[in-house]
């Protein structure tokens, strides 16, 4: 009887873990989707992200006079196109705590419930992982029918693409539940913080450019961000040829690369319970879970 | 007991749009923390486009572009998340009905709020403008500094303009506000080629982002402040400096005709204090 009792408990927490991430991530579905209809919901989400590809297509096409069969197209369209997932995933799992504490001021009863605090904050991050996901898609498409993206669907490496896609997604959550916990402590500017993080690593990853243009003293910074490995084995499956023209990660193998996104990830999916761990523990004795600063 | 003078008239107004505008000069004052994600964060976007350009050997006259425009960015944002949505917020804080029930004009209100966005916005620009130009080495030749003031001024007087007419938009708006003027942000950068040219855009693309005031002043400050600016640049200045000041007037007149409307619509549909989130 005693001996049952902790595996019937860990299949209880498990179940409330499994609930906790259905009901947040349907939460968070219809947070971001239901105020308006479908129609304009589905141009609002495109625009944007087609808007900021936009941006790096009319400023190549100025320079190098359209020459979109340059390996350094692809590369920049690439990377831009799947940093979106930094801005969906890390921003929007953090964003969730601004969200319910200040403006839908909902963080309180969140507490109060039977919920896993951490695994909600996950779910919530994954509605936008939904959405950044029809954002990177139609990116691409576009990239493909119309501006002659190099990606050839028979010539893509799709197991490394698989594991490494699901494996950046783990990170970049995990990177953002320890954002997020951070900013259950932080006062002013939070809502900045995530915008922050994204913009910081969206110019030190090599996201849009090589990280050899940096200033010599600067790429060590790119080395360490780790979704610098995760673009790279991103191209390295789609466009192999064209990832190749670039030496920033050349001594690593694929397995290499993979190990250390697995690393990676491992690392960050450990500090993210930690971390959150503490500044829950924090801002639950300081009192902040309940607090609204009006940002 | 002695009253306390009450003020009316033009004094009102003019003591509404002081008072509205105190908080936001002085709140650069009193809360540092601004300066490290306000211009930090546009630096951080500036030196990505810098890079890029690098990255495909870009001329230098470009670098010179993002940084203008990086700067720039501060008050299309400011527009967007302290003007134009200002009237959302100050209706989920609660300010709103107060300021509906208080006997000064909301048109002050809006003036104030413009005052003071643009002084602290002007602010952050030009650190923006100095870090970015230090940076990375911008070298600015500036053909006319009269021109060139009188092209910001008009610009900032559209644009601020546009900023108060559109506020009255978002007093009609509940959660939607924060997703429409989320949306308005990086189709205005492309539109009105905050990060390069907007020269190199189709010539109807960018006619039609000229309603944006930002498109025409920011060519006419680039044509104005580096060398091969004019070869870059969509009208001749003296043309954008005449759209500019026809601008002024449409959005100065449709700003009070609108929020007029606006004031009287919420208040018939009880949306003033309708605070769904």
């Amino acid at each position: 009887m005693q001996a049952t009792q902790p595996i019937e408990k860990r299949a209880a927490e498990r179940g409330v873990s499994g609930r906790t991430f259905r009901a947040a991530a349907w939460l968070g579905w219809q947070i971001e989707a239901n105020w308006t209809d479908p129609v304009i919901f589905f141009i609002y989400s495109v625009i944007k992200p087609l808007s900021g590809a936009a941006i790096l297509v009319v400023m190549y096409s100025v320079i190098t006079n359209a020459n979109f069969e340059d390996p350094m197209f692809a590369y920049i369209y690439l990377g831009n196109a799947f940093y979106i997932y930094v801005a969906a995933v890390l921003t929007g799992v953090s964003w969730t705590v601004i969200d319910d504490r200040e403006i839908y001021r909902m963080l309180k009863y969140i507490y109060i419930a039977p919920v896993h605090v951490p695994v909600y904050l996950l779910g919530r991050g994954f509605a936008k992982f939904a959405f950044g996901s029809l954002a990177v898609f139609i990116t691409i498409v576009v990239g493909v029918f119309f501006l002659n993206l190099p990606l050839d669907l028979s010539l893509v490496n799709w197991p490394l693409f698989i594991v490494s896609l699901t494996m950046g997604i783990v990170m970049l959550a995990m990177m953002g539940l320890v954002l997020g916990s951070v900013m259950l402590l932080i006062v002013n500017n939070a809502n900045f913080m995530g915008e922050a993080v994204a913009g910081a690593l969206y110019l030190f990853s090599g996201a849009i450019f090589p990280l050899t243009v940096l200033p010599a003293w600067l790429q060590p910074v790119g080395y360490i961000a780790p979704i610098s490995y995760w673009l790279e084995l991103i191209r390295r499956a789609l466009v192999g040829n064209i990832a190749q023209s670039f030496p920033t990660f050349a001594q690593f193998s694929n397995g290499q690369l993979l190990a250390i996104l697995a690393g990676l990830t491992l690392l960050f999916t450990v500090l993210g319970f930690v971390v959150f761990r503490y500044c829950d523990h924090q801002a639950r004795e300081r009192g902040y879970i309940d607090r609204v600063t009006n940002f | 007991m002695d009253r306390v003078p009450k003020n009316s008239g033009w004094r009102l107004f003019v003591q509404t749009v002081i008072g509205r505008a105190y908080p936001r000069i002085i709140g650069l004052l009193r809360e540092h923390s601004w300066f490290f994600f306000e211009v930090f964060l546009p630096v951080l976007s500036v030196a990505a486009y810098v890079f890029i350009y690098r990255a495909i050997g870009a001329a230098d006259v470009f670098i010179g572009f993002v940084v203008m425009g990086g700067a720039m960015t501060a008050f299309w944002l400011n527009i967007l998340w302290s003007m134009s949505s200002q009237m959302y917020w100050e209706k989920q804080t609660g300010n709103l009905a107060l300021y509906i029930m208080a006997p000064n004009s909301l048109m002050a209100i809006l003036l104030g709020m413009a005052f003071g966005g643009l002084f602290s916005t002007g602010l952050r620009a030009l650190v923006i403008t100095l870090a970015g130009s230090l940076l990375f080495d911008v070298h600015f030749e500036v053909a006319n500094y009269l021109l060139l003031f009188a092209v910001f001024m008009l610009t900032m007087v559209a644009l601020y303009g546009m900023g108060m007419m559109t506020a009255s938009l978002f007093l009609l708006l509940n959660r939607e506000a924060w997703h429409y003027a989320n949306l308005a942000q990086e189709p205005v950068y492309l539109a009105s080629g905050f990060y390069f040219p907007i020269k190199s855009l189709n010539f109807w693309v960018a006619a039609g982002a000229s309603v944006i005031p930002l498109t025409l002043g920011l060519d006419a400050m680039r044509q104005l402040s580096f060398r091969g600016g004019v070869e870059l640049g969509f009208l001749p200045v003296q043309t954008e400096l005449a759209i500019l000041a026809g601008l002024c007037v449409v959005f100065l007149i449709g700003a009070r005709w609108l929020l007029s409307y606006m004031e009287r619509l919420a208040v018939r549909e009880g949306r003033l204090t309708d605070g769904r989130r």
